[in-house]
C-alpha cells in the first residue's frame, strides 16, 4: 500500500534529513528563552511527541471504528501499529516532561492537570497493548481490542476534563510551561518544523509496522494454504 | 415494553445465580472491608483527618469490591458456554448488557451499604446527615463505574489472566469517576450546599450517560463468536 509511489526507504532517508533539521534549528536557530535558559530547548521536542501521541490516540480510534464497521484487517492493522508507536511517543513525553521540570520546577513530576491526564493517557495504551497480547482466542483479538480502544478513546477528553476541574480547585504553587503566553516567531517555526520532523518519523515507523503486519498475514495465508495442500494430497 | 422484559429476565437469572451460590456478592463485601481494614491500619484516620480521607478510603474500597463482582460476573457465564447461550438468544445483545449491568449495580450497591455501615461503626461518624446527597453521589458513581465495569468484564473474560487485565482496563477508564465521585462525597459529607459540588454530580451523569449508551451499542461486538 503506496510503498511503490513512496518507498519506506526514501521515507526514512526523508526522516533523517528531516530530525537534523530540526536539530539544527532546536539548537542553533531558536532564540535561548530569557528565564528557563538552555534547558527550555527540550520543549520543541516535548510538545512534539505530546502532539503527536494524540495523534495517534486518534488513529486507534478511527482504525477501531473503521474495523468494527467494515472488518477490514487494515483498519485493524492501524489501530495496532497507532497503538504501539502511539506508546512509544507518549512515553517520550513521559520522560522529556520530568527532564525539563527538575531544572525549571525544582520537581521531577507534579501532578498538576496535564502531567495527570497524559500518564492516564500512557495506562490507556498500556491497556489497550496488554489486552491485544492476552485475548485466549487469536481470531477474537481485533474485536475486543476495537471495542477497548473506542471506550478508551471517548474516556481521554473525560478525563482531561475532569482532571482539570480537579485542579484548577486546588491551584498548584508551580508556574505552568513556557507556552500560551505569545511565543516568539522564531520559536513557533522551531516547533512547526520539529512537529513536522515527528510526525515524519511517527508515519515511517506507523508504515513499517503495517507493512510488517501485512506480511505476517500474508504468511499465515499461505501457511494454511500449504496445510490445505497437503491434506488434501 | 418487550426489551424491559428481557432486561428484567437477564437481571433475574444474575440474582438467581448469585441466590444460590451466594459466593459474589460476599467475597465483594469481605474485599471491601478488607480494604478498610487495611487502609485503618496504614493511616489511622482520626478527628479532622477522617473527614479529608473518608471519601477517598470509601471509594477505593469500592472500586475493588466493583473489580471482584465483574470479574465473577462474566467468569460465571463462561462455564458450561453460557456466553455462547446468552449470544444465541433472538434479542438485541444491547438488553443483555443492560440486565447484566443491573445487577452489577445491584450487588455493587449492596456491598457498598455494608462497607460504609461498617465505615460508620469503625470510625463513630454518622452518615445520617448528609444522607440524602451522599447516596445519590455514590449511586450515580457506582452507576458509571459498574457501566464500563461491566462491559470490560464481558470483554477480559476472553483473555489471559482476566484477574490482572480487568482492573488495567477499568481503573485508568474510570478516572473521572474516582476524582469525581470523592470530590463530592467531601462536599456531601462535610454538609456543603449541593451547588458547590453540583458540576461534579453532572460529570458523574455525564459518564455514566456516555458509557452507558456507547457499551449497549458496542457489546454485540464483545458477544459475537
Amino acid at each position: 500500500m503506496g510503498n511503490k509511489t513512496f518507498p519506506l526507504t526514501l521515507h526514512l532517508l526523508l526522516t533523517l534529513v528531516w530530525v537534523f533539521v530540526a536539530l539544527y534549528m532546536i539548537f542553533q536557530y531558536a532564540p535561548e528563552e530569557t528565564t528557563m535558559g538552555e534547558v527550555q530547548r527540550i520543549f520543541y521536542i516535548h510538545v512534539s511527541s505530546a502532539w503527536t501521541a494524540f495523534l495517534a490516540c486518534f488513529l486507534v480510534f478511527v482504525g477501531s471504528v473503521g474495523y468494527l464497521w467494515k472488518r477490514a484487517p487494515f483498519a485493524d492493522d492501524l489501530a495496532q501499529a497507532s497503538g504501539e508507536v502511539g506508546l512509544v511517543f507518549c512515553t517520550c513525553v513521559l520522560v522529556t516532561g520530568p527532564l525539563w521540570a527538575k531544572p525549571v520546577w525544582g520537581i521531577w513530576w507534579t501532578w498538576d492537570a496535564r502531567l495527570t491526564s497524559t500518564f492516564v493517557l500512557w495506562l490507556l495504551y498500556i491497556a489497550y497493548l496488554m489486552l491485544r497480547s492476552y485475548v485466549l482466542n487469536p481470531g477474537r483479538a481485533e474485536v475486543l481490542a476495537a471495542v477497548a480502544g473506542i471506550i478508551g478513546f471517548v474516556d481521554v477528553p473525560i478525563v482531561y476534563m475532569s482532571i482539570r476541574w480537579w485542579r484548577t480547585q486546588h491551584p498548584q504553587p508551580v508556574i505552568a510551561g513556557g507556552e500560551g503566553s505569545g511565543l516568539d516567531p522564531a520559536m513557533r517555526i522551531t516547533l512547526l518544523v520539529t512537529w513536522g520532523a515527528f510526525l515524519c518519523l511517527f508515519s515511517y515507523l506507523l508504515r513499517q509496522r503495517l507493512w510488517l503486519a501485512e506480511g505476517r498475514r500474508e504468511a499465515r495465508k499461505l501457511r494454511q494454504g500449504l496445510a490445505l495442500q497437503t491434506s488434501k494430497e | 415494553m418487550r426489551n424491559v422484559r428481557i432486561i428484567l429476565v437477564i437481571f433475574a437469572k444474575d440474582l438467581r445465580v448469585e441466590w444460590r451460590h451466594r459466593e459474589t456478592l460476599v467475597s465483594m463485601c469481605v474485599f471491601g472491608l478488607l480494604v478498610v481494614f487495611l487502609f485503618n491500619s496504614a493511616f489511622e484516620p482520626a478527628g479532622e483527618e477522617k473527614l479529608r480521607l473518608l471519601p477517598g478510603l470509601l471509594w477505593i474500597a469500592f472500586a475493588f469490591a466493583g473489580i471482584l463482582g465483574f470479574n465473577r460476573s462474566s467468569a460465571a457465564e463462561l462455564e458450561n458456554s453460557c456466553l455462547e447461550g446468552m449470544a444465541l438468544a433472538p434479542v438485541d445483545p444491547g438488553l443483555i448488557y443492560l440486565g447484566k449491568m443491573l445487577a452489577n449495580l445491584f450487588f455493587l450497591l449492596i456491598a457498598e451499604a455494608v462497607v460504609v455501615f461498617a465505615v460508620s461503626l469503625w470510625y463513630n461518624f454518622s452518615f445520617l446527615p448528609s444522607m440524602k446527597w451522599f447516596a445519590l453521589t455514590v449511586f450515580l458513581g457506582t452507576l458509571g463505574y459498574v457501566a464500563v465495569g461491566t462491559i470490560f468484564g464481558a470483554v477480559s473474560a476472553n483473555t489471559r489472566m482476566r484477574e490482572v487485565m480487568l482492573p488495567v482496563l477499568q481503573f485508568p477508564v474510570a478516572v473521572p469517576v474516582f476524582i469525581a465521585g470523592i470530590e463530592a462525597s467531601t462536599g456531601a459529607l462535610r454538609g456543603l450546599p449541593p451547588a458547590e459540588y453540583a458540576s461534579w454530580l453532572r460529570l458523574l451523569i455525564g459518564f455514566s450517560v456516555v458509557f452507558l449508551v456507547l457499551s449497549y451499542l458496542l457489546f454485540e461486538y464483545v458477544l459475537e463468536e
